[in-house]
Parts: structure tokens; sequence; C-alpha cells
């Protein structure tokens, strides 16, 4: 059984789709339609990949429209006269086919203040339970496939890289403001650095998520509720003032 | 679709996508269904009549349409409205300006709709459906000269958590109708209308305590649950059952928006005749 | 050809790979006040780490309090068969608590103890709960540690930039050059040190657990630079693969399913292993089922389930399983976690298990058992180093992780891989930093040096016709599969080196179409040099080992000779190509050997701190 293909070729200046067709085997996800592509029809057709298991989070693209993991797409999602098409992330540059510059999404990742524990008391080994760590081990799923960012309309549609991280960092930051040893405070930046507002919560970054972490509900809006907390609410300012806010304790 | 295309394949322009499936639908069905619902509460808003009913009866007792309560003041001489007795503060008063209409639903409808407004959910789908921002995942929005987000005029969005202190007294008032329903001039009973208006606050508790901004409040504001005794808190657990509850948080905001305006259907209908209330009183 | 329009690039120090042992050594340098830079062919944070799944061992006895380093030394040892380098297994088992407590420190979020403590899992020929883990995705945690970690440290990170070779001033390193994938255009290191981190060359079989990257490209530039390589013949087969649908053929299983209670069955539901417990192991390993499950229920007293024996002893088992017409549908066996524990426990324990199954093979594992068979997992052996310093017989050559040989002898534990990668990552930066220090020449690349490598390279493309390079991977790969196998014989291997001496000509006849801008095809092509020189290492090591031991099964040489503990095998460069040849084991210091042939009860009662 042989499956059409439509795959974007180009580099940054110029591009087209292009046809292919691909015989398939059993339980051929995607990725590996690609990579008969190569063998057979175009040694030089650009993917990025690694893994090939869903755990590295190289080989994202769109397909059929959706910001996807090739190597997690089964061929058999589609039905047999569908054509599959591919295509590079749109939110990033293309540098060439289906590979796009992602270093924008490391240099924010650097502009984040790293993790800052509290101090071991006589050397004795940090004591933290179960409870307290799922959290946050939900947001440390986290691949960065930057499937997210692809998909955030913030980034996708308005183009403001320059105000708004994107989900997958956010994600980090809830990552580090909920760890329970970390004591440094990113609350100011994440509203005013990191653009918490920009967010308007419509959740398609949850929608793509490979890892199914709850990137909105349990990440950015609770971020948004603890800015709500120290900029928007003067009750809980007076009680923080009084009684302290119980988060950045042991 | 004849636009030119970018470089990787995508046209520019508003609803472009290469998804072949029936994105739309999604946002246009929230976007009608809200749009109905917004519609019918301003229409029954303005009547200001046939929102109370209790076969005629005044004790003890009554079916309140969930629009009108709290009844703050009373027009008794409306069609269908409740007995005087019913009302926090009295009749309508003289120095209410004329502008506003003589209809208590107006005084308060303002509370629970600020509330689902500023809701997190209501605010995914109505961003959604009404202002193409975007209007499905990957499906090309409205582009912005200079997109702000909520950091604009949308900051208002920040009072959702006082907008729930007020969605929780309505809980509270709504709780004592429903309790009001079960008894027709002083006598205990059930009615269809009974069991609608007892319905009612528990579908819009299963809301309002999962919102978002209230699971924050009872403990996901704290980074550690066990600290500092390495055991849980209390909170922990109020913590784990919001984050059940806001887990569904879209079932419980559509079924309690459904719900309360049924509740003022019913009501209404039973009120003007055209409906019978079948009850354990008889009629 | 004059370098100097080619992109130059100077550090003190380069590292060649970014997965654990790379990150960590660069770490370690910018720690020590060099000027450090960091290549990868990758991107950062996705190197072969993240595919770590079961944990990291460390004697940390948070589980079990018996637990300490001599015995972790001694099950490493024991794993080995005594080929490891004694004192390579000395420094990991003493060193790993600290790496792992390091890497708490720096963000890691592991799973806890009932007391807050980081939790320890049972894995394959750990005595105890050793292994500190993060569900299934422990690599994910570590790397993504490593990565926020160094990000904030002076570290210069070169991503998808790939090595081509090393640049030697006489007889010391001086530089490296590589390409950019993005644009195919050439850059020049020049550093005073190297540190080699590339990880193994799976790739060179076809039913693997390894990416891509895996194409032994640190093996195959220190080979050319001169440096030694040791047990090349020790190649790990995991013995849970997935092996069904086809494409997904070897992507791993982990061994935490069988840690946490997944028992292995044959197609007439019998627990086979029981029929395959060496001697050595019987008195620690369970006879009977009702043992096997009193110790999954935390008995201390019961044994433990033969499920858990070290990977060349499962992998073995599940191939003559399936060679006497026992095995699966799909030519393995079954791996059954869904009779053994609770749904929920399942998706807690093994998330990415559950998910991979579900979406790769459309199986439930909390309601159906998994088919499963051996896939080429790591490599023993690797680059010889000095036990200490991490250095090769190369004066500024380093290297640490995967790519390194030595420390785990005939066979690896799992777990022991990534408290390898932290523990000599960390000393090889330390190596290199002692080595910088006392460095008092001025090094230089020469032009001819540099000019030669690029040429090698767009040779390639400027070909008018040639071999396509994908085609020549297939049957590089065929070959290795067919004949240096998870069982050889002394005839299979001497055809395969015969026909991997044959494919070479295709290999310096390769053609890449098209540009050198992001083009796989000839990513492809260069990476087939160093994966040639992998696989007639391997060839050549396992045909002069006459015996079987560990992960080296000979059919024509049954069972370990007294005599094979004597020696290493070590691959180098001569005139003449390549050449194997066995090398004296040194006796080990005298401590050192009664730790590893004392008793448990001996060992137990010590509560060491260092």
């Amino acid at each position: 059984m042989e499956r059409n293909f439509k795959i974007w070729r180009g580099d940054a200046e110029k591009g087209e789709f292009k046809n292919y067709a691909v015989k398939l085997e059993q339980g051929m996800v995607v990725l590996d339609a690609i990579h008969r592509i190569q063998v057979e029809h175009a040694n030089d057709l650009a993917v990025r990949w690694n893994c090939k298991a869903g755990k590295c989070g190289s080989c994202s693209v769109e397909i059929n429209g959706r910001p996807k993991l090739a190597c997690m797409t089964r061929m058999n999602e589609f039905s047999p006269e569908e054509v599959i098409t591919v295509q590079p992330m749109k939110t990033f540059p293309v540098i060439k086919d289906l590979v796009t510059d992602v270093s924008w999404n490391y240099e924010q990742n650097k502009m984040i203040p790293p993790f800052k524990p509290r101090k071991k008391k006589n050397g004795i080994d940090h004591v933290m339970y179960q409870q307290d760590v799922e959290r946050i081990q939900e947001f440390r799923k986290c691949i960065e496939c930057y499937l997210c960012q692809d998909v955030c309309h913030v980034l996708r549609d308005q183009d403001k890289k320059e105000k708004f991280v994107g989900p997958r960092f956010m994600i980090r930051l809830a990552s580090l403001e909920m760890h329970p040893l970390d004591i440094d405070d990113r609350i100011p930046k994440i509203k005013n650095d990191f653009g918490s507002g920009m967010c308007n919560i419509t959740r398609c970054c949850t929608d793509v998520c490979p890892e199914h972490i709850q990137i909105t509900d349990n990440g950015i809006i609770p971020l948004k509720e603890r800015v709500v907390d120290r900029f928007y609410d003067p009750v809980r300012w007076i009680y923080n003032k009084l009684f302290g806010n119980g988060a950045k304790q042991e | 679709m004849n636009n030119e295309q970018t470089i990787g394949g995508y046209e520019a322009g508003l609803f472009q996508t290469h998804r072949p499936d029936t994105w739309w639908l999604e946002p246009l069905l929230t976007g009608l269904g809200f749009l109905s619902f917004v519609i019918y509460t301003t229409w029954a808003m303005f009547q200001g009549d046939y929102y109370w009913w209790s076969a005629g009866s005044e004790g003890f007792g009554g079916y309140l349409s969930p629009f009108y309560s709290p009844l703050l003041f009373i027009e008794e001489s409306a069609a269908g409205s409740a007995p005087l007795l019913h009302a926090w503060f009295g009749p309508w008063p003289e120095w209410m300006p004329n502008l506003i209409p003589v209809t208590p639903a107006i005084l308060i409808l303002a509370g629970p709709l600020s509330f689902r407004l500023t809701c997190y959910y209501y605010r995914k789908f109505y961003y959604r459906s009404y202002f193409l921002s975007p209007p499905a995942c990957a499906v090309a929005g409205v582009h912005q000269k200079d997109y702000k987000g909520e950091t604009a005029l949308l900051v208002i969005q920040n009072i959702h958590r006082f907008t729930l202190y007020i969605a929780i007294g309505f809980v509270a008032v709504l709780s004592y109708d429903a309790f009001l329903s079960f008894f027709r001039d002083g006598k205990f009973g059930v009615g269809v209308g009974s069991i609608i208006l007892f319905l009612n606050p528990i579908f819009l508790a299963g809301y309002t305590f999962g919102c978002h901004a209230f699971r924050h409040l009872s403990g996901g504001r704290h980074d550690c649950f066990t600290c500092p005794q390495g055991k849980e808190k209390v909170s922990f657990k109020i913590w784990q059952g919001v984050s059940w509850l806001n887990g569904r948080h879209m079932f419980w905001a559509w079924i309690s928006m459904i719900w309360v305006a049924l509740g003022d259907i019913y009501v209404r209908l039973v009120a003007k005749g055209y409906w019978t209330d079948f009850s354990t009183w008889g009629n | 050809m004059d370098y100097s329009d080619i992109q130059t690039i100077e550090h003190d120090v380069l590292v060649v790979g970014a997965g654990g042992a790379g990150i960590r050594a660069a770490i370690e340098c910018a720690d020590k006040g060099l000027s450090t830079g960091i290549i990868s062919k990758s991107l950062l944070g996705k190197a072969h780490t993240v595919m770590a799944e079961g944990g990291i061992a460390a004697s940390l006895g948070n589980v079990d309090s018996r637990d300490n380093w001599k015995i972790h030394f001694r099950d490493t040892m024991r794993g080995g068969k005594f080929l490891n380098q004694w004192r390579m297994a000395e420094l990991h088992a003493k060193h790993a608590p600290d790496r792992v407590r390091e890497l708490e420190e720096w963000g890691a979020v592991f799973d806890r103890t009932d007391k807050g403590l980081i939790s320890q899992r049972n894995f394959g020929g750990h005595r105890y709960p050793r292994l500190a883990h993060v569900g299934d995705r422990t690599g994910l945690e570590i790397i993504r540690t490593l990565q926020d970690f160094c990000v904030h440290q002076s570290i210069a990170t070169h991503m998808e930039c790939t090595g081509l070779d090393l640049v030697l001033d006489g007889d010391k390193v001086s530089g490296l050059v590589g390409y950019w994938r993005d644009t195919g255009r050439f850059v020049l290191f020049k550093t005073k040190a190297i540190i080699l981190a590339t990880g193994g060359g799976g790739k060179a079989w076809k039913v693997t657990s390894n990416s891509w990257e895996y194409t032994g490209d640190g093996l195959g530039m220190a080979y050319r630079a001169g440096a030694e390589l040791i047990d090349m013949e020790f190649t790990q087969f995991h013995p849970t693969g997935m092996v069904w649908p086809p494409s997904v053929k070897g992507i791993l299983v982990t061994e935490g399913v069988r840690g946490d209670g997944g028992i292995l069955l044959n197609s007439e539901g019998k627990r086979f292993m029981f029929n395959y417990i060496p001697e050595k192991f019987a008195s620690e390993t369970a006879d009977t089922e009702e043992e096997a499950s009193r110790w999954l229920e935390g008995d201390k007293e019961a044994r433990r389930p033969p499920e858990l024996l070290t990977r060349d002893v499962v992998a073995r088992a599940i191939k003559k399983e399936v060679e006497a017409g026992r095995g699966s549908p799909n030519g393995g066996v079954f791996l059954d976690i869904a009779s053994r524990r609770p749904a929920a426990f399942i998706k807690k324990k093994l998330p990415s298990m559950y998910h991979q199954f579900k979406e790769l093979a459309e199986i439930d594992i909390t309601e159906e058992p998994m088919e499963v068979g051996p896939t080429l997992h790591y490599f023993m052996g690797g680059i010889r180093v000095n036990s200490d310093s991490q250095q090769t017989n190369v004066p500024g050559l380093f290297a640490c992780g995967e790519c390194a040989g030595g420390m785990h002898g005939a066979n690896r534990l799992g777990g022991n891989s990534l408290s390898d990668l932290l523990v000599f990552g960390k000393l090889a930066g330390d190596g290199a930093a002692n080595y910088i220090n006392s460095l008092t020449d001025q090094l230089d690349c020469s032009n001819e040096e540099v000019s030669k490598i690029i040429k090698a390279a767009t040779d390639i493309l400027n070909r008018e016709e040639g071999k396509n390079p994908y085609l020549v991977h297939e049957e590089l790969q065929s070959i290795l599969q067919t004949y240096v196998s998870i069982v050889r014989t002394g005839e299979e291997l001497a055809s395969g080196l015969e026909k991997l001496q044959a494919l070479k000509a295709d290999i310096n006849e390769v053609f890449a179409h098209a540009s050198a801008q992001y083009n796989p095809g000839w990513n492809e092509a260069l990476d087939l040099k160093n994966l040639i020189i992998t696989a007639e290492a391997v060839t050549r090591a396992a045909l002069i080992r006459e015996e079987s031991r560990g992960a080296h099964t000979r059919l024509d040489f049954a069972g370990e000779r007294v005599e094979g503990l004597e020696y290493n095998i070590v691959i180098k460069k001569t005139e003449s190509g390549m050449h194997a040849e066995k090398i004296q084991r040194d006796d080990p210091p005298k401590e050192l050997a009664n730790i590893a042939f004392a008793s448990l009860k001996e060992l137990e009662g010590e509560n060491l701190g260092a």
C-alpha cells in the first residue's frame, strides 16, 4: 500500500511543496516515512530527529496543519486516500526543509534565574516528600519539543517573541517557583519580563503537548494567580505582610 | 486560498491553516451556545415578572428564579412577583433612578456574570470564538498591530479573585432558595421545581469551588504542602479536592450555566401557567 | 588551502558531545576557570542520555541502609566478570552518591521515600535498591538538570556542530575540525585539551536502542589520532527492546519494568528465567516463584527474582527460548507486569513505558503483556584511558562516558551508566584542567592537517556519482546484525570481518547529493567512516577473545576461561591497519580484591562514609 506525502522543501529564501509516495509497512510512523523518502528519493531531505520514541523532542513538525512529533504520529491515523502534508514549524525561522532554527528558545532559557536551593543544615540531605515534588515533576517531564511554543498564537500569529517567553518557559518558571527547595523569587520578572500577562490562556499549548502536561491549568494559571497575589490583590498583600505567604519559607 | 505562500508553506491571512478537520465547529458551537445564554438572560432580566411561584400561597417556601436571587427590592405590582417579605430591603425604592428598569434581576446579575466573564475557562472560549485570538489551534487568527494580551485593557481579568468571593455569596443564597423550594405555605414537600432548584446550587458550587483562583487560594499558593512539620497540611487535601473539580471546570461551567437558565425558564413557565409543576403537594 | 578563511574558535578545552558526561565535564572545566566549549551533533538536551530510563546507581542507602560503596563496587565487578579496571570501578562506587546529591543541589527532583529522601529502586545485578530515579525518565531529569545548570556557567555551547577529526601538534592534541550542520561550513577549534564524550556506536547494528547520533564518532576520531580502544568485544544487548511493530524494533523497554515486578514468560506461559540461573549467582537468586514474590513484597530475607540477573544472562536466555520455538508471535518473549501490579501503580512508576506502548504499538501494558527481545544497547568498551585522569595515550585527549572503556568490564549493570557519566565526566574535567595547568608548549594547528580533513569531507559532495550512504549504512548494519550478534562464532566473525573490509571500498565511494547545508545524506556519509572503525574494532576484538564472558558469548568457546581474566584486548592503529592485541592485566590492589571477593555479610555490617 502506498501513501502520498506533500512535504515542504526549501530554505530561508524560497521553497515549495513536493510530492512523494511511500510504501507502507506495519506500524509505521510519519518519521519512518520521511526516512524512507530520504533513502529512496531525497538523500538531502533535512529533518531533525534523535530518539524516535517521543523522549527527546527533536522531530517537531506540522503534520496536516497540526504541530506534532513525527516519531509519535502513526500512519494509521490517516485515511488511505488522504495526502499527508508535512511542514516545518511555523513560529521559527526555517533553516532547511523541515528543520527550523529554535535557538530563540535557548536564549529564553538562559534569561531565567537559575535554581537557588536553600542551604543544607549541617550537610544533612534535603528532606522533601513525594506530595511536594509531584506537582513540579509534571513540569519536568517536558522534553523541549517546542510544539507549545510553535502553536502559541502570541508567538505564532502575533509575533511577540520579545514580550513573552512562551508556554515552555512558563512551565520551566513554574517548576522553579513551586520547587520546595528553591528560595529565589521570580514573580516580578514573570509579570514584567517573561510576560505572564501576554498569555490569554486559549490552551493550544496544552492541546499539543506530547507529554500531556497541563501547561495552562497547572502551570501558567497558577503563576498568573501568584502574580495577582503580588500585584493585584490588596487583601492578600496585607495578609502576607501580617502573616507571611508561606511560600518561600521552609 | 491562492495567497502567496510564505517560507514553510504557510499562507498569510485570517483562518489560514492546513488542518483538514472541522476545526471551526467547536468555536462556533461554544460561541453560539454562550450567545444564546446571554440573549435569554438579558431578556429574562428585563421581564421583571413571573419569577416567583408558590401556587398562590404566601407562606414559608416557594420557587424563586435563580436570575432574581437575592431579591434586594421588590415591585409587588408586577405579575408573578414574590411577596414583599422575600425582599432583603423592602419595596422598590422611589430614589431608584427611572433609567433602571423595574426588575430585581438587574441589580444583581452583574455579580455572577462578572465571575463567569473573568473565569479562566470562559476566557479560553470567548477569546477563541469572539476575538478569534486564535480561532482554533494552529489556525491563523486576527493579527493585531501590537498584541497586548491581558497586559493592557484586559488586565481587568485579574479581578477574578474578587468575583469569586461574590460568587461564593451567590452559592449560599441560592442554597437557601433551594431549601425554600421544598416548602409550600410552610409545608414540606417535593416538586419538580424543587429538584431543579436543589441541583442548581450544587452545580454552581462545583463550578465555583473548582475555580482556578480558589485552587490557588486553597493551597496552590504553597510551594510545600508538608512544611514545616513534614506532615500534610489540611490545605493539601482541600487543594487536591479543588484540583479534581478544576480538572472538570469546563463541565461544571456549562452544566451550571445551563441549569441556572433552566431554573428561570421553569419558574417562568409554571408561574405563567404554561406548565404544571408535578409535586407531592398536589395542585 | 589556508585555513585563515575558515572560522576559528579558541578554547582551553573543547568537550565533544553534550550528553551527561560531556556536560558534566564542561561544568567541571568551567568551574576550574578554563575557557570551555562544548559541541554536540544535536541540540542541547537531546543527547542519548534522555533515553536512560531506570535510574542512576549510587549507594546512598536511603531504602536499605545496609548498602555502601563496597557492595556497589563488588556488584559492579561481579557484573563485569572481573574484567573492569579496578580503580575505575572503585572511583565510580565511591563518588556516585556525591554526584547524585550534587544533582539535587542543582535542581533535580528525584522520587522520594516515605521519609522524604531520594528514593531508590531495585535493578538487575544490584544487591540493594540503589537506583535513584524519577519514574522511568531519569535520564531526561539528569540531562535537563545539567543543561539548565550549565547555561549559567561560562560555557560556550555550539549546537548542531559535528566533529570530523582531531588535529595534533606533534604528539599532543591541539584542535578539532568540525562542521556546522545548518550551514555545512567548517570550523576549527584550537584548544589545549579535548574531552571526548561522544557515546557508543550502536548504529552499527540494525536492532538497537541507539539513535542516529550513535556512530562511534569519538572512537573513530581517537583511533585515527593514535589512541587505543579497549574491551571492544563487549557490546551489551539489552534483554528487553520492543520487537513489534517493525518500525520501532529495538526501542528500549526499561529494566525498571522487571525491577518493579515484571516477569518474563515464554509462549507456554512459563516463567523461564528460573532455568537460566548461573551457578555463580545461584546463592543470591530465588529458585521458586514463591520466594521471588516474597522478595517483591519487601521481604529482606528472600532472594532476588531471576528476571533481575545481569543483562547478558537475561538476553541470552531470551534468545534461547526464541530459538527453541517458545517465543512470542513476533520473535520475542512476553514481559508481563499487568498481572503483577495494579494499573495505577504501573502508570505512576512507568509512565513513559505506558505511553510508548500505547502510542507506538497500541498495547495497554496495564492489561496485556509486552513482547520484547534483545536490542543492542551499550558499549562497555571504548577509548582506553587512565583510570584517575581519564587521559588517553594521546596527551591532551581525554574521554569519559560511554565512549571511554574499562569501567564496566565485560558487562555493565543497569543504572551504572548514568553514574559513570557524572563521576567520570567530572574526573575528565579535573584531568583536563591539571593537564592544561602543567602544559608549557604553545600548540598550533597545521594548515596541512586541517586542509586534509576538510578535503576528505568535501570529496563526498564533489563526486559525480557514487554509493548511496543510507544503503551502505544499511549494509553495514546487516553485517553486524548477522555476524557479530549476541552469540558469536569464530567462523562468523571472520566472515563478518571480510565483509566489513569489502564494505570499506563502498564507504570510500559514497556520494551525497546537493549542498552541504543541513544535508543528512552528507552527514550520514561522514559518520560512516567512524562506524566502520567501530564495527571493525568490535569484530576483531571479538575474534581473539576465545571464551564466553559477560556480554561476549562464543558458541565455539563456551564458558569462562581462567586465562580470560588475565588480559584486556586493546585495538590500535598501525601502519598495516587495525591491530588487536591482548594486554596483561595488572593485579588488583589487595584491598579492592578483598572487597570484591568478600561475602555480603562481611560488607553489610560496615557503615562507611567515604
